[in-house]
């Protein structure tokens, strides 16, 4: 049933891998003819992830469940955004663009500044040098978070210079051998499916 | 029965005292500034230096990928790349690959070259945002006209002066890349090392750590992280934005946090030392 | 107080979302609700304008009208991508799920053929050849040395097809101590992410919102 499916993951992974090696002006159109396609195929995913998200929250006010009437809010939200894109467009002016910079960058903006609150909390909490290795990381963040302040300098003025050989040397050695670990497994990963050992992404027969 | 340990009410403290603390360590410098002096780290001075090096009147590739989320430490970071462009006569042609971005762009744009006395698509070209990342970061290797037919505001891209003549990355001396999320690694990989182009990078201060083997390796020829990159790089160019103006506040933030982490082991070895069940619950 | 109803919107809702850290409540449930349906709201729209309307839309019109012509416009191509989103939205029922895999077997394909050549160039071989330079002097040669010593550690530590035994579990343990190290950096780093955005939210709050600082 995946035969079919599998097929074209080869053909386009094999193709892709194939044109990185061929500097044609021909190869290089077709490497954008099916990227740009890639790019239509994927807003049809957030479609798809939106019409997921409605039948959520449209399954929550029919039954109405806990909370229901905020269901009514992010649907309501939803239907204006997507209604005043299509027909009037995002540039400035627009209801859009108003609601991007009333609601959407400001709730994005804030969403994320509460973790500020909660690190704080944490590492109150659960920040403990319990063993050799965990003091070693508690004292290399604490030299960071003076290091890279202004106050940190008047604490003691070796604090930059600590912080960059920090950043140089040790940091420089773990990150490299993650960066080139991210890289094996990726394309391993990216090798096996392409070859079609890895199927997972099609999803349950 | 001997009542609680003063390490076990230290750790059982209600944690909403400890957000009005760092709440109040945030206000309290942005209301009384101090104004403490910033130091430049040599990976800033070196992204800096390497625009600065551009020759006066070049295009230059911006792309500035970020969004609402983590516009505190990107968007003065923006402002401060662009106004230096600008000071440099550079001309920015400035895109980006996150739909939520071209808002942002518009206002850092705004500000910069209104600051500077710059006139769109005569000192810069924004091109707006196409979706697809690699893709179009692949695509702008062969031609940017296949992919940004017009500018943001739907001018042709052949109309424009500073376009003339430039339709890959063969067009730009220097490519920078502001970056919120792994389209740094892509430009890394493909602006860089596929086509060659000189690099910088302005990451928030999550990932800065992680590009450190690319500096080390001259895939990135400068690296500004997080606000504090901004605000170092705003006294570079001399300017006072508003992560200079953070600063105080980081600053303050951070000792009250190093207190509280020490305070935590110190009730957690205290504890330990008395045989007592060390401190420490849910955040 | 500001008089802009953008910013009054702004700063209202960023109070809602405040009101989190006292404890959950209706207004930051409806905070929270209205961010889902604005955040997914605008992504399609963005995407509609940038890129279903040049790429699909646009495209198709433009072949239809050269059709009329006997034109055999290479536009007629666009069917392909409009036919592979549209059986991706197959995956919502059941009895057309399969039909998706198709379209996510394209997608995938596609963006699994660029990382190969992209990860090898830049991160896998890159990296292995400034690790393997020569060492500078003074200094600068005994960091080269730790930088490699720290290397070959940690990538002994994440080889687990044999036990961290011996000089192998000796060099894992070296590992370790860098890796430590290094995600002592990146705490550090994040701490000082996280607290940027609270400091521009405040600063928001009280230029923009409540005018208590200049520069609104």
């Amino acid at each position: 049933m995946n035969v079919g499916p599998l097929i074209v993951t080869f053909l386009t992974g094999a193709t892709l891998i194939a044109i990185f090696f061929i500097p044609h002006h021909l190869a290089q159109k077709l490497q954008s003819t099916l990227l740009e396609w890639a790019a239509v195929v994927y807003a049809f995913a957030l479609i798809l992830g939106s019409m997921s998200l409605w039948a959520v929250h449209q399954r929550k006010i029919k039954a109405r469940g806990t909370g229901w009437p905020f269901s009514l809010v992010t649907l309501g939200a939803l239907v204006v955004m997507t209604t005043g894109g299509v027909f009037q467009g995002i540039e400035e002016g627009t209801v859009v663009n108003w609601l991007y910079n009333a609601a959407n960058s400001p709730l994005a903006s804030t969403m994320f500044s509460l973790l500020a609150f909660f690190i704080a909390s944490a590492a109150f909490r659960a920040f403990r040098a319990r063993n050799t290795e965990a003091t070693l990381l508690l004292l290399t963040a604490i030299v960071m978070m003076f290091g890279r302040v202004s106050i940190g300098e008047y604490v003691w003025s070796g604090f930059p210079a600590v912080t960059e050989w920090l950043l140089d040397v040790p940091n420089l050695a773990a990150k490299r051998a993650i960066a080139i670990g991210i890289g094996l497994g990726a394309v391993s990963t990216a090798l096996k499916i392409i070859l079609g050992i890895e199927r997972s992404y099609l999803g349950r027969s | 029965m001997a009542g609680p340990r003063w390490t076990d009410r230290l750790m059982g403290i209600d944690r909403r005292f400890l957000f009005i603390v760092i709440a109040v360590a945030v206000t309290l410098p942005l209301l009384f500034p101090v104004n403490l002096p910033i130091s430049v780290s040599p990976r800033v001075r070196a992204a800096y230096e390497t625009i600065d090096a551009v020759p006066n009147g070049s295009p230059i590739l911006l792309s500035l990928d970020y969004e609402p989320d983590v516009m505190a430490e990107l968007q003065p970071m923006a402002i401060a790349v662009l106004r230096h462009c600008f000071r440099k006569n550079l001309k920015p042609v400035v895109l980006t690959l996150y739909p939520a971005a071209p808002g942002l762009i518009e206002r850092a744009l705004a500000i910069a070259s209104e600051a500077e006395g710059k006139k769109r698509n005569v000192d810069y070209v924004f091109l707006g945002y196409k979706s697809g990342s690699q893709a179009v970061i692949l695509g702008m290797g062969e031609s940017i006209r296949g992919l940004f037919p017009k500018d943001f505001w739907g001018t042709p891209l052949d109309e424009i002066p500073i376009m003339k003549g430039i339709d890959s990355y063969a067009g730009f001396p220097l490519v920078v890349n502001l970056s919120g999320s792994k389209i740094a690694d892509y430009y890394i990989q493909i602006a860089h090392t596929r086509y060659h182009r000189p690099l910088v990078l302005g990451s928030t201060a999550v990932m800065a750590t992680d590009y450190y083997p690319y500096l080390s390796s001259k895939q990135l020829l400068g690296l500004i992280g997080g606000m504090k990159g901004a605000a170092e790089y705003e006294r570079l160019i001399d300017i006072v934005g508003d992560a200079r103006k953070g600063m105080d506040a980081q600053s303050l933030v951070h000792v009250v946090i190093v207190a509280l982490v020490l305070l935590g082991n110190v009730a957690f070895l205290s504890s330990r030392g008395r045989g007592a069940r060390p401190g420490g619950g849910a955040s | 107080m500001s008089t802009d109803p953008q910013i009054l919107v702004a700063g209202l809702l960023t109070l809602c979302i405040f009101s989190f850290l006292y404890r959950d409540n209706p207004f930051y449930k409806f905070a929270e609700h209205l961010f889902v349906g604005v955040a997914a709201g605008y992504l399609l729209a963005v995407q509609f304008q940038n890129v279903l309307k040049p790429n699909v839309i646009d495209s198709l019109g433009t072949a239809i009208s050269a059709a009329g012509t006997g034109d055999l416009s290479p536009k007629w191509w666009t069917l392909v991508p409009l036919f592979l989103g549209i059986i991706l939205l197959g995956r919502l029922w059941t009895r057309t799920s399969g039909l998706a895999r198709w379209a996510l077997a394209f997608y995938v394909g596609i963006y699994s053929g660029i990382a190969v050549p992209a990860y090898m160039q830049a991160q896998i071989f890159a990296q292995l050849a400034d690790a393997v330079k020569p060492f500078g002097t003074g200094w600068e040669a005994l960091y080269s040395a730790l930088v490699l010593i720290g290397f070959l550690g940690v990538l002994a530590y994440f080889f687990f097809s044999s036990h961290h035994r011996g000089a192998h579990g000796v060099a894992a343990r070296v590992g370790i101590w860098f890796l430590m190290i290094a995600f002592g950096a990146s705490f550090g780093y994040t701490v000082m992410a996280r607290v940027s955005l609270l400091i521009a939210r405040v600063q928001f709050m009280l230029r923009d919102f409540v005018h208590i600082l200049p520069g609104a």
